[in-house]
């Protein structure tokens, strides 16, 4: 996470604790899916898929229908492989996940902030 | 907290985009003017802190699931403006390659999560601390500063969703988009939130604004700018 040539300055001892305690919180996001499954908690609400949305109220609303389907995203429900049923392999695909989401997350936003911040204060 | 694809009609998606890409550009001005390079690398880790914690879904046993978001605490520690383009990263991220959110529910959940959020926790956090005199008053701040900020921003989204089955059905009074009217969907998300997610929030933003207050007080954005230019 500390590689590339966007971070050019050191990285003081605070901002080192930091990206510590944020890898640590990769490490430690699939609770984010094993607590829901232990508690048998669905998703969000207000997030339901086309198909369970049938099973709520009978229908799929058309525009939902039309909409619901714009856009593939490469991994989608954090997860590499949807089909995977072992909780093991979706605990790992998720810590990948949100690995490779806030890497790329700190990057962009580092990238955005240097474009932005000229003030070298 | 994430709005999908298809929940919206475009006559409440596109006026959100709407509001959302002007605010982004405000902040970008923002940002520039208030803040110095020594903040950049706080502002990745802040955005993907966000990104994270996002991730931390939370059961109600046999119910649903919510997360906390994080807007509160880096409104609180890095400003309003600088929250609503770190959130914003991490949210666009997340409904672009993770499916989380729609793509045309992107001006809506960045509104939602980010601006809305972001002010909101702001400046709760501003008139409830009273600056940063008392460690006790400006953790209990920063509690009810996320704790508010998520819950009300979870009514905001609750109206979006609500106001579809009014704005589009079918002939046959099916409705187009998310089927679930105001009476429904306001204390649904209310309450799992208030009672709930939102105190999770508040707690992590209490922790964490308590720990800068006690190593790196000069670097809380709601204090350093508390001069003459704001109120509250």
């Amino acid at each position: 996470m500390l590689s590339g040539k966007e971070v050019k300055m050191k990285l003081d001892k605070l901002q080192k604790k930091i990206l510590i305690i944020l890898l640590a919180l990769c490490l430690l996001a699939p609770i984010g899916i094993l607590l829901p499954m232990y508690f048998n908690a669905g998703r969000a609400w207000g997030e339901w898929s086309a198909q369970t949305m049938k099973e709520l109220v009978g229908y799929v609303p058309q525009g939902l229908a039309k909409y619901s389907t714009v856009w593939k995203a490469p991994f989608t429900d954090y997860s590499i492989n949807n089909q995977d049923k072992s909780v093991v392999h979706q605990s790992g695909y998720y810590i990948v996940s949100g690995i490779i989401g806030a890497t790329v997350t700190y990057v962009v936003m580092l990238i955005i902030s240097r474009l932005i911040v000229r003030n070298e204060k | 907290m994430h709005i999908p694809d298809g929940y919206l009609s475009p006559q409440t998606y596109i006026p959100l985009f709407g509001v959302f890409i002007p605010t982004l550009t405000i902040a970008v001005k923002k940002v520039k003017s208030e803040l110095s390079s020594r903040d950049i690398p706080y502002l990745g880790m802040a955005a993907a802190f966000s990104f994270i914690i996002m991730m931390f879904n939370l059961p109600i046993p046999g119910g649903t699931t919510g997360h906390a978001v994080g807007s509160a605490v880096i409104a609180i520690l890095f400003g309003p403006w600088a929250a609503i383009i770190a959130v914003s990263v991490a949210l666009i991220i997340q409904a672009f390659i993770f499916g989380d959110g729609g793509i045309t529910a992107i001006g809506a959940n960045c509104f939602n999560m980010a601006v809305f959020m972001s002010f909101t926790a702001y400046y709760i956090f501003k008139l409830v601390s009273n600056g940063p005199g008392k460690k006790t008053r400006v953790s209990f701040a920063a509690f009810i500063s996320g704790y508010l900020s998520l819950v009300t921003a979870a009514i905001l989204t609750s109206i979006e969703l609500g106001i579809q089955p009014m704005i589009a059905s079918t002939a046959d009074g099916k409705a187009l988009y998310c089927p679930y009217n105001l009476s429904i969907a306001i204390p649904a998300m209310a309450i799992e939130h208030l009672l709930f997610f939102g105190i999770v929030e508040g707690i992590i933003t209490a922790i964490i604004v308590s720990y800068f207050l006690k190593s790196e007080p000069g670097m809380i954005y709601a204090f350093r700018k508390g001069g003459k230019d704001e109120t509250g």
